[in-house]
């Protein structure tokens, strides 16, 4: 791997060449707000947090899955994309039942950091309030998908470190919703192992441990990591 | 079959075809279809046989002639005379009159209404006059069903040059020179991406044809499928040679039936004559093409989306690059074309980059086929030159706005594009014009609308479209344009205020400028359109709920 010469806010790096923007950020601490990434796992590209401006690009891009280029100039922090990024978290907690006050993740959250980082006051736009099952068929975890982002990192684990595939994703646009084997109650499940990634790469309150109540689900995702480096899972 | 064996089966369907004296064509395209042209097809068949003319009439099925409107349509070759509305009753009429006794019969010839004295022949008529036909040169001309009707017009006579006189490169080089564009909306530079998949060195290759047209609306792809299976073929074919593909697809959306059926036949009929298979044309050329059904989602005509649907797999798409000319179907590189791109190389193969070129724009070259829908007097299938104004599309093909109303907006692009209001009818019909006015040219959907039409419940029911069909993967387009759809229906039953419409627009831009794939880029066009050219509407409309706010406290 050779370095290469690029551009973060103004400032000059060297950084090397093949690595996605946001491995080049996170190198030099520059944080980038994500919901999707998780290290080891594929990129989807799917939260948009990401989405950086890069010169002479027309479309923000997301870091997680734009390589650096030599000379490239990007832009991590802007009005433009502190504004969008505000606006996505807003739309996360519109979509379906986050109420932190009863939630085992709270305190403990990805949704409620990235609230705090991006700076959100309050959410302007009106509840969906969409009816979302609880699946607390499985005997030691619990779906809950009134707390689900969709960000699919249950589903990636589970396929690409686990090699279970238990989870996918059914129906469109903002219907979607997790589903364990084909669509029938978790505790059924032909293809679950048990094994927990998924709990423990959830960024809320969505999977959790049934031992866990109100507040006390803390979740081990470097475990997860740690895991991935060990078993060198080459994707 | 080599070249050689081509040239002769070729000149000799060719003969066969000028023995009739007269062919009758029966659309069978779409819209006459459901006027029950399959009857008239029958009828007319077995009535010439009852009168023992058969040596001399031909009488075939054939595709979309473009005035759908007014079907069932036959056509009267080669006087080139078009009866509209045609019932078994007036058969023996047309058959005696016309074909026997060579009087046309004016009381049933198409536009009889609307014209003082029709056109004897068709193609002098307004509505074709300003058309010019690349794409749509066989629809309505010859059987869809029949490869020798498609040979004896000169079918697959650009493949076999292609195939035995130019080098990949070559055919390339004659792509790119024609300036052909993208014609599923984007406008890609169609030699670029040939050039780009030819570069990429793997062990294989694929070609796509993009056949999930899902503009409501739209019915340009359905008709050439339809209409000219074998265009398509061909188009594939050569596309396949020029980048070294051995295999290809054709995605066609699961709505259209008749299409895939007539697209499968074509592919048999193909494969019989050696024009696909093992060894294209004799030559160590393999190809072939296999159909995959689309199963109803709106994404999947997006390019990542349809690989990931080809594969097996959930329709949704990845973020580019790579883009599929690296890395494809199963990671290889893969060449997707919209099905009127496709049908395009076949003519420029024939008649050289150059001959193309002097059609359009000079950076819009060739033609464009629109399905002209909405209030305009003729709705149809259109095909015109790019750069022809709206006002030529709408007022002299058109033939104006029904029952005497007034035109208000021209929406293109469907979904994804805009509505274009009087002001600028004068705008040539080409990608970077249409962009500049918030719209875009899209695969060919063109909806007329009148004084009557409100332009917020146009943009809430486009806005409902894509939110149904957004396939829930970023976050922008699954939960913006369910929250876009909410607040113009807030607008429309009277809850919204001013506050309401601001954050309305901030939300669009956002949607736009954060999504992960064209749908969602594009799901805000119409209301960003709306918003641009009849922002007094929504104005009203919020002024009016304030004040019923107000009033009810």
């Amino acid at each position: 791997m050779s370095k290469i010469s690029i551009t973060i806010n103004d400032e000059p790096y060297k950084v090397e060449s093949g690595q996605t923007i946001m491995e080049a950020c996170k190198e030099h601490n520059i944080k980038i707000p994500s919901m999707c990434h998780f290290d080891g796992l594929t990129d989807v590209g799917a939260c948009r947090l990401c989405l950086v401006e890069i010169e002479g690009q027309s479309k923000l891009l997301p870091s997680c899955t734009t390589q650096v280029e030599p000379n490239q100039k990007i832009r991590t922090h802007s009005d433009r994309l502190s504004g969008h990024r505000q606006m996505i978290t807003e739309l996360f907690f519109s979509e379906r039942n986050h109420v932190c006050a009863v939630c085992v993740a709270n305190g403990n959250c990805e949704l409620q950091d990235l609230a705090t980082e991006v700076g959100m006051k309050h959410v302007r736009f009106p509840y969906l309030f969409q009816e979302c099952e609880v699946d607390a068929s499985h005997a030691m975890f619990v779906i809950d998908h009134n707390r689900c982002i969709m960000c699919t990192r249950c589903v990636r684990v589970c396929s690409e470190v686990e090699g279970a595939h238990n989870w996918d994703v059914k129906n469109r646009g903002y219907k979607v919703r997790i589903i364990s084997d084909f669509d029938t109650p978790w505790g059924e499940s032909e293809s679950c192992t048990s094994c927990r990634k998924c709990v423990e790469v959830c960024p809320t309150g969505s999977l959790w441990s049934k031992d866990k109540a109100q507040g006390q689900s803390k979740k081990n995702p470097q475990m997860i990591k740690d895991l991935i480096e060990k078993r060198k899972v080459n994707l | 079959m080599d070249y050689h064996e081509f040239e002769e089966l070729s000149a000799k369907l060719k003969t066969q075809e000028s023995m009739n004296s007269h062919k009758i064509c029966v659309c069978c395209g779409a819209g006459c279809l459901s006027s029950g042209s399959e009857k008239i097809l029958t009828d007319l068949q077995s009535r010439v046989k009852e009168q023992g003319l058969e040596d001399k009439i031909k009488v075939s099925a054939s595709g979309c002639m473009g005035p759908c409107n007014q079907g069932p349509l036959v056509k009267i070759k080669p006087d080139e005379t078009i009866y509209e509305t045609v019932s078994s009753e007036n058969l023996d009429t047309i058959l005696d009159q016309h074909v026997k006794q060579q009087k046309p019969v004016p009381e049933l010839m198409l536009f009889h209404e609307f014209r003082d004295t029709p056109y004897t022949n068709a193609l002098e008529d307004p509505f074709f006059k300003e058309q010019h036909k690349i794409v749509l040169h066989n629809c309505g001309n010859i059987d869809p069903e029949s490869i020798d009707e498609y040979i004896a017009v000169g079918g697959y006579r650009a493949l076999a040059r292609a195939i035995n006189l130019l080098s990949p490169e070559e055919v390339i080089a004659e792509i790119k020179h024609s300036r052909l564009r993208g014609r599923g909306g984007a406008g890609f530079p169609t030699g670029l991406k040939f050039e780009t998949v030819y570069k990429y060195v793997a062990d294989q290759k694929y070609v796509v044809c993009n056949g999930d047209e899902g503009d409501p609306g739209a019915f340009m792809d359905r008709s050439v499928l339809e209409g000219d299976p074998h265009r398509v073929i061909e188009g594939m074919v050569i596309a396949a040679y020029a980048v070294g593909a051995s295999q290809g697809f054709a995605y066609i959306r699961g709505e259209y039936p008749t299409a895939i059926s007539r697209f499968e036949t074509a592919i048999k009929q193909a494969r019989k004559l050696g024009l696909l298979g093992k060894s294209v044309m004799n030559s160590s050329f393999a190809f072939d093409i296999e159909i995959r059904i689309g199963a109803g989602a709106f994404v999947c005509g997006e390019e990542t989306a349809l690989c990931a649907s080809i594969e097996g797999k959930r329709g949704t798409p990845r973020p580019r690059p790579p883009y599929p000319a690296e890395s494809g179907l199963w990671g290889k590189p893969t060449l997707i074309n919209n099905v009127e791109t496709l049908a395009n190389i076949a003519p420029i193969i024939e008649h050289g980059g150059e001959w193309y070129t002097q059609l359009g724009t000079t950076k819009s070259a060739g033609t464009k086929v629109f399905a002209l829908a909405g209030k305009v007097q003729y709705s149809g299938l259109i095909e015109v030159p790019m750069g022809t104004s709206l006002r030529k599309i709408i007022f002299d093909i058109g033939g104006g706005i029904q029952d005497g109303k007034k035109f208000k907006a021209a929406q293109t692009g469907g979904p994804s594009g805009g509505c274009i209001p009087e002001q600028h009818l004068d705008t040539p019909v080409d990608y970077e014009s249409l962009a500049e006015l918030g719209s875009i040219m899209g695969s060919g959907g063109l909806i007329v609308m009148d004084e009557t039409s409100n332009m917020i419940d146009v943009a809430k029911y486009f806005m409902e479209f894509c939110m149904d069909e957004s396939c829930g993967k970023c976050v922008p387009c699954r939960v913006g344009t369910k929250q876009l759809y909410d607040m113009l229906d807030r607008i429309v039953t009277g809850k919204a205020v001013q506050r309401d419409l601001d954050l309305l627009k901030q939300l669009a831009v956002m949607v736009k400028e954060c999504s992960l794939c064209g749908l969602g880029m594009s799901a805000p066009n119409p209301l960003l359109s709306t918003l641009r050219y009849f922002h007094e509407e929504y104005d009203e409309q919020i002024r009016k709920n304030e004040i019923l706010l107000q009033a009810n406290g």
